[in-house]
């Protein structure tokens, strides 16, 4: 595959850290891994689903269970205190990633969807009030709209969803609108994970604020793809995945200013997160060991370190202009069938494509991608009420990253117009 | 399997000209069901002979991906003549089989939606199951 990057991206060497990338597709799919039938080259899209582990992920994971795999926080032993050093440092090394003061922070979750709950039973079921309201926008994925929707329902509070324009992109008139006195907490994705829009969340933060309410951003399209500061934005709470961000699975990241996380009760409980128990009761450890009970997932912080530091080996700002080079370049080669309605505005996005053929149902026309080796997302990406709103049952999305070419867009290219002719 | 071999011919004549496409005026028993992956739907209209056994005529309404609609399709012809216990004898194989294409593993639901559809209204018909508003594919 040539390097075909103007934004100084050496993809051709990126590639070679990603095993998986050579696969061949085609065989039985029943089974898990290659087999004789394989005989596809693989075109990976999908990676707003989830990202690809670069070989160091794998390696500094494999290092930790060869040569250090211990509990952490709890022995005196030696391989113990190895994890605890790097499970600890991880929180570091995220937050110097985000922009956060410090490992106080940075608590480790399962994924984005955990953390959103994290919020919704610490501080939601403590301080939402009935009769307050949560506003969130039409475009959130169930991670964050299922969230606050069953949380209002369960407090008596009311949710209200900020519309989008006819380009896709948030109405920031209706938000301000929809923000009152009685807010308690704004909610917006960073980027779209199937508009690929990319919403002004420090402005939303601040209308937020100006209404003495919370804002919690979903951040897991936009930490993997650009620089993110949660200072900056000034956000009270900021979510993502690892394995968006060519980290591990099992591992997630809520992010929360020192003093909020301070007063809010503990989520789960159980060992690690305690400081003294009795019979008669219990207190709390320092954040953010207050929030992560149990043993948390120690491999998958050593991994999400090792992703961290791979991406900013290849640097961040490259990677969105990367990704906004390939966006644009799959936008418009797509624009070119008058048959193909893509969703979302062409300025202002992300590194991905939702798009849907005329009279060709999502999961069709991913069926003949996938024989081509194409892989992308086709359904509804768990955003079904904005589905509702673009008035289809689903779409089809092409989402890109840092190892993508546009080459393989092509590949997608070639293939929409195989089907097309197909159902033609 | 791949997925351009899905779209032979036949799957996609029957998709882009449904046979037995509409609601039946004075159907015996009707079911409606849907594929909450594909988000596809598919109502059943069946009528029977006089012996209450012998299907005569089956129609259908619906929305959705290929596969689902041209399964459903195919099935209207494929079941007048039989009889109900044939009905329930089919089997995924036997969707394959009419499609006449393998389906890949991750779209069987998609395939075998219309016959479960017409399997459950017949239950219902015979008073084999409790009333259920709505098949949903679980394959
Ligand atoms: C915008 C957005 N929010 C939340 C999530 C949920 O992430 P996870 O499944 O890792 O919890 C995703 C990914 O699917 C996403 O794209």
């Amino acid at each position: 595959m040539p390097v075909s990057d103007a934004t100084g991206l050496d993809v051709e060497a990126i590639r070679e850290d990603f095993p998986i990338l050579d696969r061949k597709i085609g065989g039985d799919v029943t089974v898990p891994g290659p087999d004789e039938d394989d005989d596809t080259p693989l075109y990976y899209l999908d990676n707003a689903a989830t990202s690809h582990t670069p070989r160091q992920v794998v390696e500094a994971m494999t290092e930790y269970y060869y040569e250090y795999n211990s509990n952490v926080h709890r022995g005196i032993h030696s391989l113990s205190q190895e994890a605890s050093v790097a499970y600890e440092e991880a929180h570091d090394r995220v937050a110097e990633f985000v922009g956060a003061d410090g490992r106080e922070e940075v608590v480790f979750t399962k994924n984005t969807t955990e953390a959103f709950n994290l919020v919704a039973y610490t501080w939601g079921l403590t301080e939402l009030e009935p009769g307050e309201n949560v506003v969130t926008t039409q475009m959130e994925h169930h991670a964050s709209l299922v969230t606050w929707q069953q949380l209002c329902e369960k407090q008596g509070a009311e949710v209200r969803y900020a519309e989008i324009d006819d380009d896709g992109r948030l109405d920031m008139d209706d938000l301000r609108a929809k923000v009152d006195d009685d807010t308690a907490m704004v909610s917006a994705v960073h980027v779209s994970n199937t508009l690929g829009t990319i919403n002004p969340v420090e402005e939303i933060t601040e209308i937020a604020h100006e209404h003495d309410a919370l804002s919690f951003i979903d951040g897991a399209q936009a930490v993997p793809t650009r620089p993110v500061d949660v200072g900056e934005i000034d956000a009270d709470f900021y979510a993502f995945s690892g394995h968006k961000m060519l980290g591990p699975t099992g591992i997630g990241v809520l992010y929360g200013k020192e003093g909020l996380l301070e007063e809010l009760p503990p989520f789960l409980v159980g060992g690690a997160m305690i400081r003294r128990v009795e019979f008669e009761g219990a207190t709390w450890e320092d954040l953010p060991w207050k929030f992560e009970a149990g043993t948390p997932p120690i491999a998958e912080a050593v991994g999400l370190t090792a992703a961290i530091d791979y991406l900013e080996d290849v640097g961040m700002d490259a990677i969105e202009q990367h990704e906004r080079e390939l966006a644009t370049y799959a936008y418009d080669r797509l624009s070119e069938f008058d048959d193909v309605e893509i969703y979302g505005p062409r300025e202002g996005r992300g590194g991905l494509v939702g798009f849907n053929l005329e009279g060709v149902h999502a999961h069709d026309l991913s069926s003949i991608l996938d024989d081509h080796g194409v892989a992308v997302r086709a359904g509804d990406h768990c955003t079904q009420p904005l589905h509702d709103v673009l008035d289809v049952p689903a779409s089809t999305r092409a989402s890109f990253y840092l190892y993508n070419t546009r080459e393989e867009i092509d590949e997608l290219i070639d293939a929409v117009d195989t089907a097309r002719q197909l159902f033609a | 399997m791949s997925g351009s071999d899905m779209y032979r011919q036949q799957i996609l004549d029957h998709y882009k000209n449904p046979r037995n496409y509409g609601e039946m005026a004075d159907p015996d028993f009707s079911h409606v069901g849907e594929n909450p992956s594909c988000g596809d739907t598919i109502k059943v209209d069946v009528k029977l002979a006089d012996d209450d056994e012998t299907i005569e005529e089956v129609s259908f309404t619906g929305d959705g991906c290929a596969i689902s609609q041209a399964a459903a399709s195919l099935l209207t012809k494929e079941l007048p003549g039989k009889r109900i216990e044939d009905l329930h004898g089919m089997d995924t194989d036997d969707i394959t089989e009419m499609l006449g294409v393998e389906i890949s593993p991750m779209r069987i639901k998609c395939a075998v939606l219309a016959r479960q559809v017409a399997q459950d209204g017949a239950k219902l018909y015979r008073g084999e199951i409790d009333e259920k508003d709505r098949t949903i594919t679980e394959e």
